[in-house]
């Protein structure tokens, strides 16, 4: 099966040129059926993999062909697959095709729904090149791919100007992340002389390069990581991205793409583990982002942007994790958190297909009669991400935040317990807008529908997931299947796993069910109850909840210090081009034109006047070669 | 008796500037072109005087007037298929009244 590997990203390709090509005329509906029908195949190849991978072969090089070869250099398309790419194949293509399956209910309607599926294709197929690359280089190829799809599909709806604004800022963070990722790769080029995964890890072993160099190689990974998985300070195009179709928020910014920066860290554990401090850094970055964007969900009221922010926070977990040295609970939180939130965001794309496009959580309430399914599903999501037993977030949260207590980063640790309690809080608050009290608009209320079975199915597949992953690969807690798994990669990578006894694994679970159970109170009590009233403690609150209602007010200081500095740059580069390059051109050009013009008089067309010229020449040079044959020019 | 040097020049230069005068003077482009045939053979005649009186150094003036022959030959056929096809184009065949291809 591993031999088979290439065709797990050539299904959804094919998926991608037969929707491009043959969709908009031939294929309408059947558009979605054959994409979805790829990307099932993919994932039923990702499985054999998978438990071929689980069979013993735990390192495994598929070469396909040779890219590039200078001298001793040479870069191969070749997929390396170990336990890491294979739950990471995994996840991507089971995720992908239950949101395939999903699109096909809630894109129906759309005119562009040809080109949804082609796009969507298209981005599996580069999320797959991403993970089961074996260098940096055709892993920037998928990671650039990814990073165009993304671009493609939060800006589908282009007639709006939301939606084309959102995708050209996310395009340009993006970007910005990439230029750290090229930076990391041109270093790690020039100081191991080769980009595949396992030479540049082998050699790092046998002669382990300046400290400070490998710092820099770090960081620079990291800051293309804080790109694509919407780190701070690179966070802020994630909540904007929500400006796409529900599904592309659920596939590419919550489930997968955005995953690919912590896979690119997991993947370069060796690295960070050589260069010591700049796992610091990436656990800190990703401590202190979990706590500010779980700040700025707690108020906001477009339920996609709720959602969105809870992205943001729960990928700084991730990072937490691999800062602290527990990769495999990265990875774990990784999928459980594709599995819920993917579920979180389609049943968020339930509730706003069913009342026709409102996002507003003020104008929701009441609707679990309405849309029983929907409200059942998104209710154990949300309990996952609120991290409660036994639901798959519960496992794989508390193996970070156990992570960060065993391995003695106790103020890391707490941020990620104060961070888990206002994930509850604000999951809670969310949920009961949405689906609990009297209806808010009536008229919407209305008109809501349960969606089609074509919706629901996935989102009960995905709620099952939710339900039993983390149970099924995280247990026992610390010693759980995820750990045997992925335990040989890790080792590989020097990671020391610390097992910590069973009384400290209970004690710090205990401590995290507790920060859940109280921010969910906080949350009933606020919402249900009014005792405080939601109102009462916002204008109690007054600059403080400003500050989280305006996002901390992080996009006007990158407008008004990043991006109009920027604009200043380009308008000046562009009056220089347009004034002395172009000027210079243009001068010389109408220079010579008019020399041109003057010297084109001389050709009268007259041919006496041509001759009378060549007789008046040679005259002329008899007179000059007999004078000087005479002397009168001097010697 | 032998004919002088100076004789000879003196009548190649002569013919030479009666070709020259022609062709600057004549609009006929037949006519142009027997006045280049006069300044070439003016140019032949010249060639072949110091060939004779320099003979015993160098023979090459008679080479070259052969060369001038060839080249003449070649220049009338060239210059008739010209003002043939010039005639073709337009009825006239005088070089004044044909301009259409100036700058």
């Amino acid at each position: 099966m591993i031999a088979l590997v290439w065709l797990i990203p050539a299904f959804p390709l094919a998926a991608f040129l037969i929707a491009g090509l043959f969709g908009r005329r031939w294929l309408g509906h059947w558009t979605g059926v054959i994409a979805s029908a790829a990307v099932g195949l993919s994932a039923l190849l990702s499985i054999g993999v998978f438990l071929e991978v689980l069979g013993g072969k735990e390192q495994t090089v598929v070469p396909l062909y040779r890219w590039i070869g200078v001298g001793d250099f040479s870069v191969n398309v070749a997929a390396l697959i170990d336990p890491l790419s294979a739950v990471m194949l995994l996840v991507v293509t089971v995720v992908s095709f239950l949101i395939f399956v999903y699109s096909n209910g809630y894109m129906a309607d759309d005119e562009g729904f040809y080109r949804f599926f082609a796009w969507l294709s298209l981005f599996v197929f580069a999320m797959l090149i991403l993970v089961m690359a074996d260098n940096y280089l055709l892993m920037f190829v998928g990671w650039e791919g990814v990073g165009l799809c993304s671009y493609l599909l939060i800006g589908f709806w282009f007639e709006r100007p939301e939606p084309y604004l959102a995708a050209k800022k996310a395009f340009v963070m993006n970007r910005i992340g990439d230029w750290g990722y090229t930076i990391g790769i041109i270093t790690i080029f020039l100081v191991f002389n080769s980009m595949n995964f396992l030479d540049v890890f082998h050699r790092l072993d046998q002669s382990a390069p300046a400290q400070n160099v490998m710092t820099i190689i770090c960081l620079a990974l990291f800051f293309g990581a804080t790109g694509k998985s919407a780190q701070l300070p690179l966070y802020s195009w994630l909540p904007d991205a929500m400006e796409g179709p529900t599904p592309v928020s659920a596939l590419i910014h919550a489930a997968t793409m955005v995953t690919s920066g912590v896979y690119l860290v997991a993947r370069s554990m060796p690295l960070f583990v050589a260069a010591g401090s700049s796992l610091e850094v990436v656990g800190v970055v990703g401590a202190i982002t979990a706590i500010f964007a779980a700040t700025i969900a707690l108020v906001q009221f477009d339920i996609k942007r709720v959602m969105a922010y809870s992205t943001v926070s729960q990928l700084g977990y991730m990072f937490l994790a691999l800062g602290v040295g527990a990769p495999v609970a990265a990875i774990f939180h990784l999928a459980t958190h594709a599995f819920f939130k993917a579920l979180l965001f389609l049943g968020s794309g339930s509730v706003i297909h069913g009342l026709g496009g409102e996002q507003d959580m003020r104008k929701m309430g009441g609707l679990r009669r309405r849309m029983p399914v929907t409200f059942w599903t998104m209710l154990v999501a949300g309990g996952a991400l609120a991290a409660l037993p036994p639901l798959a977030g519960f496992w794989s949260k508390d193996e970070v935040v156990t992570a960060a207590f065993v391995n003695g980063h106790a103020v890391l640790y707490a941020i990620g317990i104060i961070t888990a309690l206002l994930t509850a809080f604000y999951v809670t608050r969310a949920l009961w807008m949405t689906f609990y009290g009297e209806p808010r608009d009536q008229h919407l209320f209305d008109h809501a529908h349960e969606s089609p079975t074509v919706m629901t199915l996935p989102l009960i597949l995905l709620g099952v997931g939710t339900v039993a992953l983390g149970i099924a690969i995280g247990f026992p807690p610390e010693q759980g299947f995820i750990h045997r798994f992925l335990g040989p990669v890790v080792e590989a990578a020097g990671v020391v796993e610390h097992a910590p006894e069973l009384a400290t694994i209970l004690l710090l679970a205990a401590v995290s069910v507790a920060a859940g159970v109280v921010g969910i109170a906080i949350g009933v009590l606020m919402y249900v109850r009014h005792r405080p009233d939601p109102a009462a403690v916002a204008r109690a609150a007054g600059p403080l909840y400003r500050l989280l209602v305006n996002k901390y007010y992080i996009d006007e200081l990158y407008d008004h210090r990043i991006v109009e500095a920027a604009r200043a740059i380009a308008g000046a580069s562009w009056a220089f081009d347009i004034h002395i390059i172009d000027g210079l051109a243009n001068r010389l050009g109408w220079a010579l034109a008019m020399g041109g013009q003057g010297l084109r008089r001389l050709q009268t067309g007259i041919v006496g006047n041509y001759a009378l010229t060549i007789m008046a020449g040679l005259l002329l040079m008899l007179v000059a070669y007999g004078g000087y044959a005479a002397g009168i020019f001097g010697r | 008796m032998t004919v002088p040097l100076g004789a000879y020049i003196a009548v190649s230069a002569g013919l030479f500037f009666i070709g020259c005068a022609g062709v600057l003077v004549r609009r006929n482009a037949v006519v142009i072109l027997m006045c280049v045939e006069l300044m070439l053979n003016a140019a032949n005649l010249a060639l072949v005087a110091f060939s004779r009186r320099f003979g015993a150094v160098d023979q090459r003036g008679s080479v070259f007037v052969i060369f001038v022959f060839v080249i003449a030959a070649a220049e009338v056929a060239v210059g008739l298929a010209i003002v043939l096809s010039a005639y073709r184009n337009r009825p006239v065949i005088d070089v004044d009244e044909i301009h259409q291809m100036k700058g």
